[in-house]
């Protein structure tokens, strides 16, 4: 069988690298901090985003964590763009409080302003609860605190905590499994570890085989895992 | 004071399918014609290329290809006696935008309606007896048979290259196909795909429990083809990069792919892009249309004067344009007078999720919009006995998976944690060896569903967004636990480990978050007459008779089928009757 995809793309492909299993020697040694410097997030929100990927996606137990994957990196990149923004969302007010859930946001903030006002809510109720910020806390805390956003049980005073949970949890996960060229997905760890070939996109020599063990790891669109 | 362009003979509003059929239909004629398009222009290279386009994220999930909402959005609430707030972010469905519209970023499944949707409320009477349509459904036949449409959906399958087994071939039931079709011409024009791991599956099932499942009819080619009007497609990879993305292998129909290639060097059509129709203009009388306005690239408010106007804009948008345009008069649900925005529908659709054991690849990551599916349609349209269900309508069911791109579509079982070790753990145990199974399933018209404008929500032009007033009925909560309760029961036939299902239960509000469907219907509905429609079988205007209204807006109630196949035979049907009538006589198609 031709894999024509390792020659479109001029990717050398190693037996690790198309392994389905997560687990290759690589990926274990990848460091789990990264060089990058955030440009959006400040010093301190940086280290809460790092913290709370940490408790979402987290390196212990099997496959590879979200600060292995570069998660931080990916959200504090994605805060840039249009996106962060809020291109992409109508903003126009009146901003009606209240409404039914099934109608969606309605809140008057972009992710940028989500970050900003979040995080500092965030840390504001650790304070007050804990004397310390969310970094600070052990991880059995953080879960604690996270579970307890996650249903939307803290009150903060800008950004409901289910929706600065809601935030970080889509965020994270497209860190986790977007495609490299946005900063996560270091080498192609979450892919690898799922079983899902990246941006391969022909299975003309599959067509015919449904049933069968697909075997080839991941491609990025940039041909390089990152 | 507005720029004022060249007249020309007919001007086109939204460049997506029915603007490229007309475009094709009226410069085959000779006329001259100007396309606007609010969206950019886009084009297979350089826009949907290999390996851009392979990006879930860009695409998938951030929408790059969809109507930006911080120009223009829609508004919603459930009861006309609430009040409607913006649909901010993307969920429940997706518009187009661009050239091309929604046929570049659509699924590909195209279906043909049932004979029996067209005349549905006949038939139900017929059948079951004039109580069964409650009071308040406001459902209605349309003014067009199966027989008068079959030459133009024949003729449309062909254009999109569809693969797919045929049913009915001229009242022959065909082993394979779909047996409750209404009876068709000829053949789909490209053969099936082989299943995919799970609609091999489902058809085993299906089959098991004595269905007829059939290759889902899918506008992505199979084989090399070449069209009617000599434009070549190519065979679809099941890539996975489908619905939501633009197809790179010119497999997937879409009007750049399967209509614009013969329409780019015609001297007399003038395509401009980035060009956004404010309203349509009219003469003193009220009754004829002169052109219309629109803000150009550069900002500038520019006038098209024109013999003929089109509006082939998403159903959405052609319904606001009426209604910003002051044409006809808007639908008011407490007197039930008025016909703009009346019978906004939309679907139900409810989904399974297969969980098997490890020893089953359905690597979900091959798939297409449509191609490699298999569905059955026992229980659509009337194809069954709806006297003891207690409701009208009905879902196709069918074994999908698009691509199983991990952010948007990774499943796992109730109760698995949402975050942590235990989802990291869990996201490896059933990536892939999950599978969705889906219903999408008719929505009746009523009276309190409609479309208006709204009074507080502006779009980026200072003019008012359309407001949604929309919330599910009792029927089809019924529809919707009746469909899914046999798609539950072929799901068990397939024998996974779990399975769990998604459905809109009695009593679920209509949820905007969720995407659901983007086949949202009605506004400018087509009719036997101007007392129950805006338009007539003719696809043209009642008031105005120089103006023409695509898509489907003119649907006065929504089927289980996706609604592209008869929107574009509608299209081709009335582009017949301009062509065999209306250029050389203009004026009403039918007399009023």
């Amino acid at each position: 069988m031709v894999n024509r995809r390792r020659f479109l793309l001029g990717v050398p492909v190693s037996a690790a690298a198309l392994a389905v299993d997560g687990c290759s020697e690589r990926e274990k040694a990848a460091p789990a901090s990264s060089p990058y410097t955030p440009s959006y997030l400040t010093k301190q929100e940086w280290a809460f985003v790092t913290a709370v990927v940490s408790r979402l996606i987290p390196e212990e137990g099997a496959g590879p964590g979200g600060l292995a994957a570069h998660v931080p990196e990916f959200i504090d990149r994605q805060l840039q763009l249009p996106y962060g923004y809020g291109v992409f969302m109508y903003l126009k007010g009146p901003f009606v409080a209240g409404t039914a859930p099934s109608l969606g946001y309605q809140l008057r903030y972009s992710p940028r302003e989500i970050y900003r006002l979040g995080i500092a809510d965030a840390n504001g109720s650790a304070r007050e609860s804990f004397k310390q910020d969310f970094v600070s806390l052990p991880s059995a805390q953080q879960d604690e605190m996270l579970q307890q956003m996650e249903h939307g049980a803290l009150n903060f005073p800008h950004v409901p905590s289910d929706v600065l949970f809601a935030q970080l949890l889509g965020n994270a996960r497209e860190g986790y499994f977007a495609d490299p060229l946005y900063g996560g997905n270091r080498d192609m760890v979450a892919w690898r570890w799922i079983g899902f070939p990246g941006a391969r996109a022909d299975f003309t020599d599959w067509i015919d085989q449904a049933g069968h063990e697909y075997p080839l790891g991941p491609v990025s669109i940039g041909g390089t895992g990152r | 004071m507005a720029l004022r362009k060249k007249k020309v003979d007919a001007v086109i509003v939204g460049y997506g399918w029915t603007g490229a059929i007309m475009a094709k239909t009226l410069t085959d004629a000779g006329l001259s014609v100007v396309a606007l398009e609010r969206g950019p222009a886009r084009d297979t290279a350089p826009d949907f290329e290999y390996p851009r386009i392979a990006d879930e994220l860009r695409y998938g999930v951030r929408g790059e290809l969809w109507q930006p909402l911080a120009r223009e959005t829609v508004t919603i609430r459930h009861r006309p006696d609430d009040v409607a707030v913006p649909y901010r972010r993307y969920g429940s469905f997706v518009l187009g935008n661009g050239v091309g519209g929604a046929g570049v970023h659509w699924n590909g499944q195209l279906w043909r309606a049932s004979p029996e949707d067209l005349r549905i409320r006949s038939r139900v009477e017929e059948r079951y007896g004039k109580k069964m349509i409650s009071a308040d459904m406001t459902i209605q036949d349309y003014p067009v048979t199966f027989e008068e449409l079959e030459p133009h959906f024949d003729h449309f399958e062909k254009v999109c290259a569809v693969s797919g087994a045929a049913g009915n071939l001229r009242g022959e039931i065909q082993a394979g196909g779909n047996p409750f079709e209404g009876p068709r011409s000829a053949q789909y024009p490209t053969p099936p795909l082989p299943p995919i791991a799970v609609a091999s599956l489902f058809e085993k099932a299906a089959t098991d429990l004595g269905y007829k499942p059939f290759p889902l009819p899918s506008a992505n080619s199979s084989v090399a083809y070449t069209n009617p009007y000599g434009v070549r497609l190519g065979p679809c990879n099941l890539c996975g990069y489908c619905e939501l993305f633009g197809c790179f292998l010119y497999s997937k129909a879409s009007p750049q792919a399967s209509i614009l290639p013969i329409l780019q060097d015609r001297p007399n059509l003038e395509v401009r892009t980035e060009s956004h129709v404010t309203r349509v203009l009219l003469d003193g009388s009220g009754t004829r249309a002169t052109g219309v306005l629109y803000v150009d690239a550069n900002g500038t408010e520019t006038e098209q004067p024109a013999d003929m106007v089109l509006l082939c804009a998403f159903q959405l948008h052609n319904v606001r344009l009426l209604l910003l345009s002051g044409i006809g008069t808007p639908y008011d649900p407490i007197s039930g007078k008025g016909l703009v925005g009346k019978n906004y529908a939309y679907q139900m659709c409810s989904i399974t999720a297969a969980y098997f054991s490890e020893d089953v690849h359905i690597n979900p990551f091959i798939g297409a919009g449509g191609a490699g599916q298999r569905v059955i349609d026992e229980f659509n349209s009337d194809h069954f006995d709806h006297a003891e269900a207690g409701f009208i309508g009905g879902s196709l069911i069918y074994a999908g998976g698009t691509g199983g791109r991990p952010i948007a579509q990774m499943m796992l079982p109730p109760g698995t944690p949402a975050w942590g070790a235990g989802w990291k753990g869990a996201i490896r145990k059933h990536y892939r060896h999950s599978a969705p199974i889906g219903t999408q399933g008719s929505v009746m018209s009523y009276r309190d569903r409609y479309l208006s404008l709204d009074p507080t929500y502006t779009d980026t032009y200072g003019q008012p967004l359309l407001r949604i007033t929309f919330d599910w009925h009792d029927n089809e909560y019924r529809m919707a636990a009746f469909s899914a309760k046999k798609m539950e029961e072929i799901v068990r036939a397939m024998k996974p480990e779990k399975q769990a299902t998604l459905l809109m239960r009695q009593g679920t509000p209509y949820d905007t978050r969720i995407y659901q469907s983007t086949h949202t219907t009605g506004g400018a509905i087509m009719g036997s007459n101007p007392s129950n429609s805006v338009i007539n079988r003719y696809s043209q205007s009642w008031d105005i008779p120089n103006l023409f209204i695509y898509g489907a807006s003119a649907f006065p109630q929504n089927m289980g089928y996706n609604p592209t196949g008869l929107l574009a035979a509608l299209a081709y049907f009335s582009a017949a009757k301009i062509k065999d009538t209306y250029l050389k006589a203009a004026g009403p198609l039918v007399s009023a």
